[in-house]
């Protein structure tokens, strides 16, 4: 390393005032060149606002941003981008009808005389790929490629746009560990190259085993600087969070005998008319959680889809005894099964609506809520309040729109409306994704409650401690079939990695 | 702060989803400031008409000042009524489907199909006074929702896209009129160019509200538009018409099931644009005619809509604004200016409002979420 060269990136007395629950205060951030840096911290402790601002999102009340030594003001991305930094966000950005290589080049087309010059393109791309040691076929359409391999292609956009320092907001949240490590190994290879890796997590066993650097925030400031040889992911969390990390506990209640939602030979097609689940067989009884592991994109979405009645699906489905195999996606939730879905933004919420009208949507046909044809708004109100207050969602009251929350808020309420109801049974996917350390602890306290209560739920989850902690059966998912059922009892992230990636086979209950 | 703001629907798709569904942060400020942004707007309209003019050799001031008069006389003010009239209905047949993300572009063939069938069908029952008129009425509502509805199972069976489907239908919809009225329904006995089915009896004739200037046609339209809004915003289904426009994923996975909001849609939707000739129908000419049936009042539906951002009272005020406007041209070829700059200054105000809108509505949710957060801030959250 030049220890000549300025660092890639000063963030010095950074002050950013959201009159809200975290703005960013005296934030100092100093980012070395050709390392990966790691911002660890809960979520809402204003990672992601400091980010905004290096990235030109927003622009800070006090404080200097540098980089490469030079002091920016940027007032938009478009700064950022020209400044060489890159963003690869948490929730994609991509078309998902275009090409591999039409999203890398969409906003930076290399072109001839209007014309857009795709040999040329091709050509970088394959120089680019060859570098970071990533390969992805450049026609495929977007639409077809999993989490991980969507991800590669906003890295390599960014990085065809030139950038030399590269942001990752929470890139290993969507991803598996066997995706996890190839990243890691792309980040490392980046770095190698000469480039710098800004890189947002609150997974500490991952920090500590990528980063050069870390940096530790709490309440919208930075408390630590760090390197992993200087601390331990016990000591990483007490600076992050004050205490111990709660983990998900144990049962008390013993499991029914009646089996609440039994699947039997389901097969649901997939988007490329081959069958994404093969016949599926399961059971799952009342006080039971079922959980369902999996390298994300082995059919788990199709098998909860196929369940709620979203995608045809072939073989049964049965609720407490009753046949819901060819019900509506209605009749199935009246009979009752409840649905906390993969993706809040796309699949939960109305972003532009109030929360209360959030909070009806799946329940408008409810006798509590409504009279005769009419919405009972008043009712459906005080129901939403009811989720707010129960589910710790921070908000100043229940009109505001959905949209003005934080991530984990949003979960929260999606989280509450599907539990509210009391379902018999619950498909629950990915329920705690991207929300912070308290509201983990928090739903997975609701969790267990409704499970002691005699709910039968299936748990879909790429976070391998939630799903070894919580479940009492776990299914592990590969290729569209079930090929393992595992008792969690002893068993170890690695062991269970090995299964979903289809290394280790055959049952072992 | 964590991802708020910045992850909203984008891009053309976003746009017109903002277009057409609207924000919904309902407080009275928001609607403050959509008023104002309107207003902004038809001021902005009027400043770019009058440059126009200016460039033509005609006199901004003079062309104002007419319209302007034109407000005081009583016979234009209910010209502007009468005007409003079908316009009231068609916007909110187009709004109906809005809601949902559905573009009705139909609504011009449904209403002249409707005119058609319900006219011929009128004249041919003898009824009692007001339920003469209320089977007309219901007659144009069926077959508008009949002619809708091919575009919906196309929609739902075939995925054919609404916008092409009722486009065509539209031209497809002129012929099959042409054909009827030719081969079924001419009454024979009219000659000259003012051909018409047979004229309905008394009983099926809409009474006036002021003598041969205005018919009770007119209260029907607000009716509709009220019942519109007790409809989206206080029921169930206008409850699930909105979930499947705002996010229409999300509306599947409750159980909102598009293929039958699409077809509920379009059915309302052509009910609604069944009535939009019905002023002139059982009103005026107590007949359909092809040259005494107005047209092209399913367009100009769908930028009062726009308008009036898709809201019914809106739309009533949007409706009325068009029907003054039009009501005007007469006036402004007897001062010389050419009238067509009505049609001018009316699509000019819609696209002033469509990028006014755009405008207010990422200030105002900038707005929103910022003040949430000093309410957070000062202690107001739970």
């Amino acid at each position: 390393m030049n220890h000549s060269a300025p660092p890639a990136v000063v963030l010095d007395g950074i002050w950013k005032r959201f009159p809200g629950v975290i703005a960013n205060h005296d934030v100092s951030l100093t980012v070395e060149r050709g390392t990966i840096h790691a911002v660890v911290g809960e979520n809402g402790a204003g990672k992601s606002t400091l980010m905004k601002t290096l990235y030109g999102m927003h622009r800070p009340d006090a404080g200097t941003v540098a980089v490469n030594g030079t002091e920016m003001h940027m007032k938009s991305p478009a700064d950022a981008i020209d400044a060489g930094i890159g963003m690869v966000h948490q929730h994609f950005m991509l078309a998902d009808n275009f090409t591999v290589l039409e999203n890398i080049i969409l906003g930076s087309e290399p072109a001839h005389r209007g014309v857009i010059d795709a040999a040329s393109a091709r050509r970088d791309l394959a120089e680019l790929m060859r570098t970071v040691g990533v390969t992805l076929d450049l026609d495929m359409p977007v639409s077809e490629l999993g989490v991980g391999e969507r991800q590669r292609v906003e890295i390599l956009k960014v990085l065809f746009r030139g950038a030399d320092i590269v942001i990752l907001d929470e890139p290993t949240a969507v991803l598996v560990p066997e995706e996890v490590d190839e990243l890691f190994a792309t980040l490392r290879r980046l770095v190698n190259d000469g480039a710098t890796v800004i890189f947002i997590s609150h997974k500490l066993d991952e920090v500590l085993q990528v980063s050069d650097a870390i940096t530790v925030m709490r309440q919208g400031t930075t408390v630590a600087s760090l390197t992993p040889a200087e601390t331990d992911r016990a000591g990483l969390a007490e600076l992050m969070v004050g205490s111990e990390l709660p983990t998900p506990g144990g049962r008390t209640t013993p499991i029914g005998d009646s089996a609440r939602l039994s699947v039997a030979g389901l097969t649901v097609m997939g988007a490329e008319g081959r069958p994404a689940v093969e016949s599926a067989t399961f059971t799952v009884r009342a006080g039971e959680i079922v959980g369902i592991a999996g390298v994300e994109g082995n059919g788990q979405y199709e098998l909860c889809a196929g369940i709620i009645g979203l995608r045809p699906a072939d073989g049964t489905v049965m609720v407490d005894g009753r046949d819901i195999s060819h019900a509506s996606v209605r009749d199935r939730h009246d009979a009752g099964v409840a649905y906390i879905p993969f993706d809040r933004h796309r699949e939960a919420l109305m972003l532009n609506s109030s929360l209360w009208e959030n909070g009806l949507l799946g329940r408008e046909a409810s006798p509590e809520l409504s009279t005769g044809p009419l919405v009972n708004i008043s009712a459906a109100r005080a129901s939403t309040r009811g989720i707010i207050e129960r589910f710790g969602v921070l908000t100043p009251n229940e009109t505001v729109p959905a949209f003005a929350l934080s991530g984990g808020n949003q979960q929260k309420l999606v989280v509450g409306r599907s539990m509210i109801t009391e379902p018999a049974v619950l498909i629950a996917a990915h329920p705690t994704r991207g929300i912070d350390v308290g509201a983990q602890a928090a739903v997975w306290a609701e969790l267990r409650d409704a499970r002691d209560a005699g709910c039968a739920i299936l748990l879909v989850s790429a976070d391998l401690d939630e799903l070894i902690g919580l479940s009492d059966t776990l299914l592990v998912m590969f290729d569209g079939r079930i090929a393992a059922e595992l008792s969690p009892e002893g068993l170890t992230p690695a062991e269970l990695g090995g299964y979903m990636t289809g290394a280790t086979t055959g049952a072992s209950a | 702060m964590s991802d708020t703001t910045t992850e909203r629907p984008t891009g053309l798709s976003g746009l017109l989803a903002r277009i057409t569904t609207g924000s919904n942060a309902g407080s009275v400020r928001t609607s403050l400031t959509t008023v104002a942004s309107s207003l902004a707007a038809v001021a902005i309209a009027l400043t770019i008409c009058a440059v126009l003019l200016l460039v033509t050799g005609k006199s901004p001031i003079d062309a104002y000042t007419t319209i302007a008069e034109t407000a005081g006389n009583s016979d234009k003010l209910l010209e502007m009524l009468r005007r409003s009239t079908p316009l009231i209905f068609s916007a909110t047949a187009v709004a109906v489907g809005f809601k949902m993300n559905l573009f009705n572009i139909g609504v011009e063939g449904q209403y002249l199909f409707a005119a058609l069938i319900a006219a011929e069908a009128g004249s041919r029952v003898s009824l009692p006074a007001v339920f003469h008129v209320i089977f007309i009425l219901v007659v144009a509502m069926a077959a508008g929702a009949l002619w809708a509805s091919i575009s919906g199972v196309l929609k739902v069976y075939r995925n054919i896209h609404e916008v092409i489907s009722t486009i065509m239908l539209n031209y497809i919809a002129l012929s099959v009129i042409q054909w009827l009225f030719e081969n079924f329904f001419r009454d024979d006995s009219v000659e000259g160019l003012n051909v018409k089915t047979t004229i309905i009896a008394e009983s099926g004739q809409m009474p006036d509200l002021v003598d041969g200037r205005l018919n009770a046609m007119f209260l029907v339209a607000l009716a509709t538009a009220a019942a519109f809004w007790v409809l989206v915003y206080r029921c169930r289904f206008g409850f699930r018409l909105r979930a499947s426009g705002y996010n229409a994923t999300a509306a599947e996975v409750a159980g909102i099931g598009a293929r039958r909001m699409i077809i509920a849609a379009m059915l309302i939707s052509g009910a609604i644009a069944g009535l939009v000739a019905m002023y002139s129908v059982v009103g005026e000419t107590y007949a359909y005619g092809p040259s005494a049936t107005p047209t092209q009042f399913g367009f100009a539906g769908i930028t009062v809509a726009l308008l009036g951002r898709n809201h019914p009272v809106g739309i009533v005020i949007a409706a009325l604004l068009f029907g003054f406007l039009d009501s005007t041209s007469a006036v402004l070829q007897l001062a010389d200016v050419p009238n067509s700059i009505v049609k001018v200054m009316q699509s000019i105000i819609v696209l002033a409002v469509v990028i006014v809108n755009e405008a207010t509505i990422r200030r105002l949710n900038a707005r929103t979420a910022e003040q949430m957060r000093s309410q957070i801030d000062t202690g107001e959250a739970s």
